[in-house]
């Protein structure tokens, strides 16, 4: 987008509310979510393609909860996909802030600009470099700038601190940003928002209002079983029934860190690689460390699968 | 809105259900709902199970509550299964096959026939009712197991390793009939007796609302299982006011001298540097049965924050007192059995079973005095309920004098404090009391009390 004229021109611009927001949308029905989604490679549950229609229906930014390694951030990837549009992605961490997330001004750019112009006012000069060309756009604007189709994926929002909350909640309830120098920028096309959260921390209520609420846990036995199918194609069926039978037993008993989806998958393959075509003991015994990351639930795990002695 | 009538207000009465188990729901969220609604139709039920939950919940503890309600706003169906009363040997024929066959859709039949069947008492209308006890106790699913598990292997053929694992499926499957015969039954008696009395009266309260206690055993164990992930937020939350406490407040000595340079114009102010000191933590516990549960979960939440702290040391009492803290390193692999460990394995009681704060207190001044000190904060647990005996003011206010902070959390109500043989007034002159009934109370508390 070229932007002429001054300071106030530009800024009433922006300040204009788009009248019509509708972006077109992604999908016709529910089951429409889970056929298009498998063709990408991903298999929703049945809450998961419902939220996601919903979800795309109503407008409202997605919030993901779950353990780690359910595929979370893999379901913003095949929305992305299964749209055709691009991902935009902020990744969280401690200490994220608003010039990381959302804007920044080019400040060797501006210098330059003003020691390369050398006869114009001090007015000119001004609204100039506080113009579009200055301005960095992190995600945040990247994703509500543009006509392109567009998801924004807020990777572990948990991790980042509670100001940035503050910051996101414009952003997810009216698709927009302020920046003091130039007004309003509102997005013309609204972008599909995924928000993943491992609930390191209670998010804002604030926030949680915005959204969306959908909870991925570990998947049915039957859904895993095709989840483990697609993505280890190699595998014989009978093993993978037994594997994830196994890995259904590890998740009810009280360990540390049960085992997800990722492990699961991670299993399947190490099983594969080894050229096992039945589980037993040994095998179970020696591979058992893909699936379980500490010492104390390897042994738990040991004791009560009657591994024998560890 | 093109939903019926009947549909909006029945929207509006699951919502208010809702918020009267605790969960904050808005009017934007109900909109958002109404229109989840439109857009999902009425035709699937899981679907708008799913809608629903989407727009209405905000986090993954309030769906246990919610299920129970939605079944109860949205039934499967209305009156019993229209099929005939089945007998309960051939009823218990088609359970085994369901069960071995883990055929979901099915099981769910059975149970609305298990309770349609053998669930009914009463015959004046004003009376009578649907029981899931009964139901179960006549129907006996659990005796099905080894009934089941030879079908499957005479089916499967033994099938090597993951055999091992059959009785343990079995065993989730029944659970999970049984749970589907419970909602069935609340089903058929909320038809009966008008739904909003039961949404209030029979769905449980999410497990950290619960008080401590009256939480049975499984309660316990959902609340157990909660311990890390709570723990880890904390920690979060402890960073943060570490953090927040480090920058600390205004060095104006140095800020002055820093600001000679500057002509006396304090240009650059300089913080107060914390040093980084981890505090210390001792907590005293009530272990006698009456408190245990919250003790023990109180001490599995200090214990996974251990590496907050540079020490912590836990000291059980009932009436005598010992150290705890070795078995309780140990015991965070098997979070069931610490109770029962800490209670055969410490020196706690002395000439009798019940509680004795005052003898308890004296012994901890006496013989562990030395671990409290000037950079300590001492939790007590407990209910001060020291049954008619002597509360040993002395000992608390010497404890107070030397910790640096003392805090006592009391799992009961504040309205039941001082009454019978609590001495919890005495003790609350001397050192802070909180009331700490349930777990949310608990981790409120925790975030807040616990020194950075």
């Amino acid at each position: 987008m070229r932007l002429e004229g001054g300071l106030r021109t530009t800024a009433e611009r922006y300040d204009r509310v788009p009248a019509d927001l509708e972006a077109p949308l992604l999908f016709t029905s529910v089951d429409d979510v889970s056929a298009r989604l498998a063709e990408t490679g991903y298999l929703a549950s049945p809450a998961v393609a419902t939220t996601v229609f919903l979800a795309d229906r109503l407008g409202k930014p997605l919030l993901v909860e779950g353990p780690a390694g359910v595929g979370k951030t893999e379901l913003a990837k095949a929305v992305a996909e299964v749209a055709r549009a691009r991902l935009v992605r902020l990744q969280c961490y401690e200490g994220v802030d608003e010039s990381r997330a959302l804007y920044e001004w080019n400040h060797a750019k501006q210098l330059l600009r003003i020691s390369a112009g050398r006869d114009e006012s001090w007015d000119e000069a001004r609204t100039d470099i506080f113009s579009e060309e200055f301005l960095l756009s992190r995600p945040l604007l990247t994703a509500i700038r543009g006509d392109e189709p567009k998801v924004l994926l807020i990777d572990e929002t948990d991790k980042a601190d509670v100001e940035v909350e503050g910051l996101l909640l414009e952003v997810l309830s009216d698709f927009q940003v302020t920046v003091p120098e130039l007004g309003t920028i509102s997005a013309t096309r609204r972008p599909f928002v995924v928000l993943t959260s491992n609930a390191s921390r209670e998010l804002s209520e604030a926030l949680r209002r915005r959204c969306l609420f959908l909870h991925i846990g570990f998947p049915e036995e039957e859904l895993e079983r095709r989840i483990v199918r697609l993505r280890v194609p190699g595998l014989d069926a009978t093993l993978a029934e037994s594997v994830v039978r196994v890995v259904g037993a590890l998740r009810a008993m009280d360990l540390r860190k049960v085992p997800s989806v990722a492990e699961t998958i991670d299993w399947a393959r190490t099983l594969l690689a080894l050229g096992a075509d039945t589980l037993d003991e040994t095998v179970v015994r020696d591979t058992l460390g893909v699936l379980l990351k500490h010492q104390d639930d390897v042994l738990k795990a040991g004791a009560k699968l009657d591994l024998g002695s560890l | 809105m093109s939903a019926p009538a009947g549909v909006a207000e029945r929207l509006t009465s699951l919502v208010a259900a809702l918020r009267a188990h605790g969960v904050r729901v808005g009017t934007g969220e109900t909109v958002d709902a109404a229109q989840a609604m439109e857009a999902l139709g009425l035709a699937d039920r899981e679907r708008l199970r799913e809608g629903l939950a989407a727009t209405l919940l905000h986090g993954t503890a309030q769906r246990p509550v919610f299920d129970p309600v939605f079944d109860l706003y949205f039934p499967r169906a209305v009156g019993g299964p229209g099929s005939q009363p089945a007998d309960r040997d051939e009823l218990r024929d088609r359970l085994a096959a369901a069960l071995a066959d883990d055929d979901a859709a099915l099981l769910a039949r059975l149970a609305a026939e298990a309770v349609d069947g053998f669930g009914g008492y009463g015959s004046s209308p004003a009376s009578d009712g649907w029981s899931s006890h009964q139901a179960l106790d006549r129907l006996r699913p659990q005796t099905l197991l080894a009934r089941v598990r030879d079908d499957v292997r005479a089916r499967g053929g033994g099938s090597g390793f993951a055999d091992r694992l059959l009785e343990d499926e079995i065993r989730r499957r029944i659970e999970s009939f049984r749970r589907m015969v419970g909602a069935e039954a609340r089903r058929r008696v909320a038809e009966r007796r008008g739904r909003d009395e039961i949404a209030r009266r029979a769905v449980a309260p999410t497990a950290d609302r619960v008080d401590f206690l009256f939480a049975g055993r499984d309660r316990l164990a959902e609340l157990r299982r909660t311990v890390q992930p709570l723990a880890r937020k904390l920690a979060t939350r402890l960073a943060a006011r570490r953090r927040r406490a480090a920058r600390g407040s205004i060095d104006l000595r140095r800020t002055l001298r820093g600001s000679l340079s500057t002509g006396g114009v304090p240009m650059r102010p300089v913080l107060r540097r914390r040093r980084p000191a981890r505090p210390e933590l001792v907590l005293l516990c009530d272990v006698s049965g009456s408190v245990s549960g919250f003790s023990d979960f109180t001490m599995l939440l200090v214990q996974a924050l251990h590496d907050q702290f540079s020490k912590v040391r836990v000291f059980a009492f009932v009436n005598r007192i010992d150290e705890v803290t070795p078995l309780l390193a140990h015991g965070a692999a098997d979070p069931e059995g610490l109770g029962a460990r800490i209670r055969s394995e410490a020196t706690l009681t002395g000439w009798h079973g019940s509680s004795d704060y005052g003898v308890a207190l004296g012994e901890f001044a006496e013989r562990h005095g030395d671990a409290v000190g000037p950079r300590t904060t001492v939790f007590v647990l407990g209910d001060a309920r020291t049954n008619m005996s002597d509360p040993n003011l002395p000992a608390v206010r010497q404890l107070a004098e030397r910790a640096r902070r003392v805090y006592w959390l009391n799992p009961e109500a504040r309205a039941q404090w001082g009454t019978g043989d609590s001495a919890a007034p005495d003790y609350a002159d001397l050192v802070e009391m909180f009331e700490c009934r349930n777990a949310r109370q608990l981790s409120a508390l925790v975030g807040r009390l616990l020194p950075v």
